[in-house]
C-alpha cells in the first residue's frame, strides 16, 4: 500500500538506480533536457541566423547537424526546437496527473458518477485526438499555451479511462471490502487503499502522455497549427525539410531523431518506474 | 447484454447532440469573421459576402442552429468550399481508401503487437524479452509522419521497392494496392504495435503471477492451454480497451500519413480542409468520424463486459 510515498525513500531510489532501462532512459531524457536548456550556448547562437552561402551543408565538423535551405545551423535549430517541445510535454503531464487521476478515480469508485463522467469522456474521445487538438487550437489561436490546453483536453479522458479500469477491478478486491466494513471513509479508501494499487498502469500511461504530447506537438506544428514559424520546433523543422528530402535528408532526419530520442528516454523511464513502484513486485522481492 | 446495448445506444443520443454541438460550435470559435478567414487574403468583399450567405452566417443564431440540425436530419452535412461538392459525397468517395489502409494497419498491429507482447512476457527477463521490448519502445517513440518520410527515402527513393506516393484501389489491382498501401500502413502501425506489445506484455505478466494460472499448471494442463485459454482471457481485458483506442489513433494518424503519402482518403481530405479553412468540410468530417468512433466505443465496452464478468456494467452499487 506504500506506492508513491515510498517512491521518495532511499530504498526505492536505490532500486531505480539499479534498473538498467530506467538509468538508460534517465540518461537519454536528461541529456535531451540538458541540451535544450543549454541550447543558447551549445547551438552556436541564433537559430534563425541566415547564411545563404552555407546552404545545404551536410553534417560536418563545422556544422554537426548540417545546414538548411537558408544556411541556418541545424544544430542550433534542433536544440532550440527542443525547448518548446519539452516544455509542452511537461505541462500536459501535469494537467493529466491532476485532472485525469481525479476524474478516473471518481468514475471508477463512485458508480453514480461513472455514467456521466465516462459519457463526457466518450464525447471527447469520439473525436480523433489530433482533430480535437486542431479544433481547440483553431478556436484559441495558435500559441504554445493553446497546444498545452488542446493536448491536455485530448489526453485527460484517456488517462481517466485507464485509471477507472484499474479502480473498477481493485475496488472489488477483498481488502477494499474489509476497509469498507471497518468504516473507513470513501475518500480514505480511494486514496489510501485503491489508488496506490493503480499506480503502475497510471505511470505507464503518464509516460505515454508525455511521449504523445511531444509527438502531437510535432504533428500540430507539421500541419502549421502549433508554434509560430519564427520559433523553431521539431515539427516545423520536419515540415520545412520535407520538400528537400531527396537532396538534404538531414533536414528531416535530425529533428525526427531528436523527437525519437526524447520519447524513447521517457518511455524507458516510465518502464523503470513501473517495475520498481509496482507494489506486488515489491512483495515478491521483499 | 441486449438491455445494456439498448441502454448504451439510448445514452448515445445526448452524446451525439453534444458532439454535433461541438462541431457546429467550431465555426463560432473562429477568431474574427469566419467568412473572411475562409475567403483567404485575396478574396474580394463580394466573394466574402457570397461565402457568408452560402453558409447562412448572415442569419440569426437560432436560425443557423435549427437549419444545421434540420439538414443533419436529412443527412446533409453542407457543401465543401474547396471542392464545391456536398461534404457527404466527398466523405463517402474517400472513405474506402482510409478504411482499407486502417484495416491493413490494424491487422499488422494485432499480428505483430500481440505476438511480441505475449512472447516477451513468456520469456520474461531473457534476451527475447529485452529485444522485443526494445523494438516495441522504438516503435512508440517514432513520429509516424517522420517515419513515413524516412520509409519513403529508404524504400522508395533508394531501393525503389514501393512508390513514393499515390494510391491504387484494391479492386483495380490487389498487388498494386498492397504496394501503395504498405508504407502508409506500416507508418501508421508502428506506434500502435509498440503500444499494444507493451500493454499485452504488462497484462500478461500480471496474469501469469495469479494463483489461478498456477492452479491450471498444477492440474497438468499444457502450456498452450494455460496461456491460450486461461491467461489470454484476462489479458484480453486491457487489450480490448487499447484496441478501441488504436482505431481512434489510426484515424487521427491518417490525416498526416495520408497527406505524406498522397493517399486520397478522408485523412488527407480533412488535412487539406484544415489548411484551406474549409469549415463545412471540417465540421462534417469531424462529426462523421466522431459518430463512427462513438459506435466503436460501445462495441469496445460490450467486449469489455463480455471478457470480464467482474466489471458489472451499468453499476450495481
Amino acid at each position: 500500500m506504500t506506492g508513491l510515498r515510498d517512491s521518495l525513500t532511499r530504498g526505492t531510489l536505490g532500486r531505480l538506480l539499479r534498473h538498467r532501462a530506467f538509468v538508460i532512459g534517465a540518461v537519454l531524457f536528461g541529456t535531451m533536457v540538458l541540451l535544450a536548456v543549454l541550447a543558447p550556448w551549445l547551438g552556436g547562437g541564433d537559430p534563425n541566423k541566415l547564411a545563404v552561402r552555407m546552404r545545404f551543408r551536410p553534417p560536418s565538423w563545422d556544422f554537426p547537424l548540417g545546414t538548411d535551405n537558408l544556411g541556418r545551423s541545424m544544430l542550433s535549430r534542433v536544440l532550440h526546437g527542443g525547448q518548446l517541445s519539452l516544455m509542452i510535454g511537461f505541462w500536459v503531464v501535469v494537467l493529466n496527473a491532476s485532472f485525469g487521476v481525479l476524474l478516473g478515480a471518481m468514475a471508477g469508485y463512485f458508480s453514480r458518477l461513472d455514467g456521466p463522467l465516462m459519457r463526457l469522456a466518450d464525447a471527447l474521445m469520439a473525436f480523433p485526438s489530433v482533430l480535437l487538438a486542431i479544433g481547440i487550437a483553431a478556436a484559441l489561436g495558435p500559441s504554445p499555451t493553446t497546444v498545452v490546453i488542446a493536448l491536455a483536453v485530448v489526453y485527460i479522458p484517456r488517462t481517466a479511462r485507464i485509471l477507472r479500469a484499474s479502480v473498477l477491478v481493485v475496488r472489488e478486491l477483498d481488502y477494499v471490502h474489509s476497509a469498507q466494513v471497518s468504516g473507513a471513509s470513501h475518500w480514505h479508501i480511494l486514496f489510501r487503499h485503491i489508488l496506490p494499487n493503480c499506480m503502475a498502469p497510471l505511470i505507464v500511461q503518464l509516460s505515454f502522455v508525455f511521449a504523445y504530447a511531444v509527438l502531437s506537438e510535432a504533428v500540430l506544428s507539421f500541419l502549421g497549427l502549433g508554434a509560430p514559424p519564427t520559433q523553431p520546433s521539431w515539427g516545423i523543422l520536419i515540415a520545412e525539410g520535407r520538400g528537400y528530402i531527396r537532396e538534404a535528408w538531414w533536414l528531416t532526419f535530425m529533428p525526427g531523431a531528436a523527437i525519437a530520442f526524447t520519447v524513447l528516454g521517457v518511455n524507458l523511464l516510465g518502464d523503470g518506474l513501473r517495475d520498481v513502484l509496482d507494489p506486488r513486485l515489491k512483495i515478491e522481492q521483499g | 447484454m441486449i438491455a445494456y446495448l439498448i441502454k448504451r445506444l439510448v445514452q448515445c443520443i445526448p452524446l451525439l447532440l453534444l458532439v454535433s454541438l461541438l462541431s457546429f460550435g467550431l465555426i463560432k470559435l473562429v477568431p474574427g469573421d469566419p467568412a473572411v478567414v475562409m475567403g483567404g487574403t485575396n478574396a474580394t468583399a463580394a466573394e466574402i459576402e457570397v461565402i457568408r450567405k452560402n453558409l447562412g452566417l448572415d442569419r440569426p443564431f437560432h436560425v443557423q442552429i435549427l437549419s444545421f440540425y434540420g439538414n443533419l436530419a436529412r443527412g446533409d452535412l453542407g457543401r465543401s468550399l474547396m471542392l464545391g461538392q456536398p461534404v457527404r459525397d466527398a466523405i463517402i468517395e474517400r472513405l474506402p481508401a482510409t478504411i482499407a489502409v486502417a484495416l491493413y494497419s490494424m491487422a499488422l498491429t494485432l499480428l505483430v503487437g500481440l505476438s511480441i507482447g505475449v512472447l516477451a512476457a513468456l520469456r520474461h527477463n531473457t534476451w527475447v524479452d529485452q529485444t522485443a521490448m526494445t523494438v516495441a519502445l522504438i516503435g512508440v517513440s517514432l513520429p509516424n509522419f517522420w517515419l513515413g518520410l524516412v520509409l519513403i527515402l529508404l524504400f522508395s527513393v533508394h531501393l525503389g521497392w514501393f512508390p513514393t506516393g499515390g494510391y491504387v484501389e484494391p479492386t483495380t489491382s490487389f498487388l498494386g494496392w498492397l504496394r501503395s498501401a504498405t508504407l502508409p500502413a506500416v507508418s501508421l502501425a508502428m506506434l500502435q504495435i509498440g503500444l499494444l506489445a507493451r500493454i499485452t506484455r504488462s497484462a500478461m505478466l500480471e496474469v501469469l503471477r495469479q494463483d489461478y494460472v498456477r492452479t491450471a499448471r498444477a492440474k497438468g494442463l499444457s502450456e498452450f492451454a494455460v496461456i491460450g485459454k486461461h491467461a489470454m482471457a484476462n489479458v484480453a481485458i486491457p487489450v480490448v480497451t487499447v484496441v478501441g483506442l488504436i482505431f481512434s489513433v489510426l484515424l487521427s494518424g491518417s490525416i498526416i500519413v495520408e497527406t505524406v503519402f498522397s493517399v486520397p482518403g478522408m485523412g488527407a481530405l480533412l488535412g487539406n480542409a484544415i489548411l484551406r479553412r474549409d469549415y463545412p468540410m471540417i465540421q462534417g468530417g469531424l462529426l462523421f468520424v466522431a459518430t463512427a468512433l462513438m459506435l466503436l466505443n460501445i462495441l469496445v465496452d460490450l467486449a469489455y463486459a463480455w471478457f470480464d464478468p467482474r466489471v458489472r456494467v451499468g453499476g450495481a452499487r
